[in-house]
């Protein structure tokens, strides 16, 4: 803090010499900088807006976990109670595990998708721009359009899209959305056929950034394509790794509309995440105390694995 | 420098006949993969089918009569919804970021790392979590007490408090050279005209960032629309897509037809201004 201080002082007294004395200099910028109010005024439209549909939400999100909310009727403080209720109930345990392996099974997939995307399609030629521009569609489509795109392509019967493709090869008729066994599978694969370009395009501009030299260096010693991608190129992507993994993993735990729209949970259940159900008991049960803890508990691990990703990154660069 | 040291791999490099055909192969593939979906979505929005379940990947009987029953069904209303949210939307996100950028990036006052780790603390608060309470709040706003659930207005003024815009345009801005801002304040300028016609001049590449990715965050947003909106009336497209659905009349024609029109816009506006996006992407992503 203090070395902070120190700077714009050490700054201000370089300048003076090419320009006017120091001391009224100081005095009329201080005037004609404006009131101290100044900045307020152009903050106050962000500071209102936040204020009104982050920061209140927030704190009516961690008092409304700790009562008995009911409309009209008056809220009832009940502490713990519905932290309790989330922790203990079979149908919250169940929601974490989907949620978990939704966020695991998406994370990795698009990531190691993602690298092989960019790593095929790296590249200066017009080609390969086309590629890439082609390829990174999945991102910029809604995800609503990506969800009923997918739910007929997933239609169960032999003539469904997919299904006709894996006809071809012997396989098949899958019920993939509409089946217990295969609707965790097929939500994924949904989610990594949107994240992994998305992670494309990160890895592309973290392998934009790795010095040409050292492939040169590389091949003048001889190595191979593989061990090039295992010795320069994946130690230069480190922190991209890194980063992607944040994100994705955040993406992962508050997934919410393609589950919403794919299958809102069912078949019996077999993809109810921890958002989907947190909706059903806040806006379709009214039970808005039990979802507010469930949703500061989903909170809290985003927030812990952040935190956890940024703590490991800062010792291994110090 | 070769071209084989060009990339990671040095495709581009690769020129023997049976490398060009692996090439040639992979790339189909993962066209087919990530682009093929699309087509065919694209293809039976214009293609009569009379088999509810499939999808069409060839043209067999061209028409547009999958976009007349759409509009039909208030698929026109949807859109013109969806654009009023948007276009207010983001004029509303980039207004409040560009003010409260200047004040964050040009000026010191008392509290501002304060005002700033709040700000960015919300990038950290995803919008999901805190959806309930939203919309308890948008029945009542505090102080006010104005109700905007079922208005188009309750989707539209919660997008003004955007963090990643605010943090772009902070970012840009603390760049602008200080020698300019103090030649017009010794010829009498005020803030805001500094504002207006030095420093916001100067940020057109930060804008275009903001703007493009405002614009497709804002269109593909479906968590708060279902929460807002009460019936039909106030509806976007992607909402809407749901309810056509449920329809068992609709063709996959029709829901296709409506599901260009909800996809159009995001991919124009990413076609265009790709070089924004990508550098938006690659900043946002990389700071972290």
């Amino acid at each position: 803090m203090t070395v902070d201080h120190a700077k714009p002082a050490a700054v201000g007294a370089d300048r003076p010499a090419t320009e006017r004395a120091p001391a009224p200099k100081a005095r009329r910028r201080s005037d004609r900088d404006g009131k101290w109010w100044t900045p307020w005024l152009f903050l106050a439209p962000a500071l209102i807006l936040f204020v009104y549909f982050k920061f209140i939400p927030m704190i009516t999100a961690v008092t409304m976990s700790f009562q008995d909310v009911q409309p009209y009727l008056g809220n009832q403080w009940v502490g713990g109670q519905n932290y309790g209720t989330v922790l203990g109930d079979e149908a919250f345990h169940s929601a974490i595990w989907h949620t978990v392996i939704i966020a695991v099974g998406q994370t990795v997939g698009s990531m190691v998708i993602g690298l092989a995307l960019a790593l095929l399609m790296e590249g200066q030629s017009k080609r390969l721009k086309f590629l890439r521009s082609a390829a990174f569609l999945p991102v910029v489509v809604p995800i609503a359009v990506v969800a009923e795109l997918w739910r007929i392509m997933y239609h169960p019967t032999e003539d469904g899209m997919l299904n006709s493709i894996l006809g071809l090869v012997g396989l098949g008729p899958s019920g993939f959305i509409n089946d217990p066994d295969t609707s965790m599978v097929s939500v994924i694969v949904t989610g990594i056929w949107r994240g992994a370009p998305y992670d494309m395009m990160i890895f592309l501009a973290g392998l934009a950034g790795i010095d040409r030299g050292l492939y040169e260096a590389a091949t003048v010693d001889g190595a191979s394509r593989w061990r090039k991608i295992l010795h320069v190129t994946l130690p230069g992507l480190r922190s991209v790794f890194s980063i992607l993994f944040v994100l994705a993993a955040i993406r992962g735990l508050r997934v919410f509309t393609e589950v919403f729209l794919l299958t809102n949970g069912g078949p019996n259940g077999s993809t109810e995440v921890a958002m989907t159900l947190i909706y059903k008991l806040g806006l379709e049960q009214n039970r808005l105390g039990v979802g507010a803890a469930g949703a500061v508990l989903l909170f809290l691990a985003t927030l812990v694995l952040t935190l956890f990703v940024q703590v490991l990154r800062r010792r291994r660069d110090a | 420098m070769t071209a084989a040291n060009d990339s990671a791999l040095g495709l581009d490099a690769v020129k023997s006949p049976g490398g060009r055909i692996l090439k040639f192969v992979l790339y189909t593939l993962l066209l087919l993969v990530f682009a093929g979906p699309l087509l065919a979505l694209l293809v039976s929005a214009f293609n009569n089918v009379s088999d509810p379940t499939a999808l069409s990947v060839v043209p067999s009987s061209p028409t547009l009569d999958n976009f007349g029953i759409a509009f039909d069904l208030g698929v026109g209303m949807y859109l013109l919804n969806s654009f009023l949210v948007v276009g207010f939307g983001l004029l509303l996100q980039v207004v409040v970021s560009v003010l409260a950028g200047y004040a964050l990036a040009r000026k010191k006052f008392r509290f501002m790392t304060f005002v700033l780790v709040a700000i960015l603390a919300t990038l950290m608060l995803p919008e999901e979590i805190l959806a309930i309470p939203l919309s308890l709040i948008l029945s009542d706003l505090p102080v006010v007490h104005l109700n905007l659930i079922g208005s188009l207005a309750g989707m539209i003024v919660p997008l003004g408090a955007w963090a990643f815009s605010i943090l772009v345009m902070t970012e840009f801005m603390k760049d602008v050279p200080r020698e300019l801002e103090e030649a017009a304040r010794i010829d009498g300028a005020g803030d805001l005209r500094i504002f207006a016609q030095i420093i916001l001049p100067m940020c057109k590449p930060a804008l275009g960032v903001i703007g493009v990715f405002g614009f497709t965050m804002i269109w593909d947003q479906y968590l708060l629309p279902l929460l807002v909106s009460t019936d039909a009336s106030t509806y976007t497209l992607p909402l809407a897509l749901r309810t056509l659905r449920i329809d068992t009349n609709v063709t996959p024609g029709v829901i296709m037809a409506a599901s260009l029109l909800a996809l159009l816009p995001s991919v124009a506006a990413f076609l265009f201004f790709q070089r924004s996006f990508v550098r938006g992407l690659a900043s946002g992503a990389l700071k972290g």
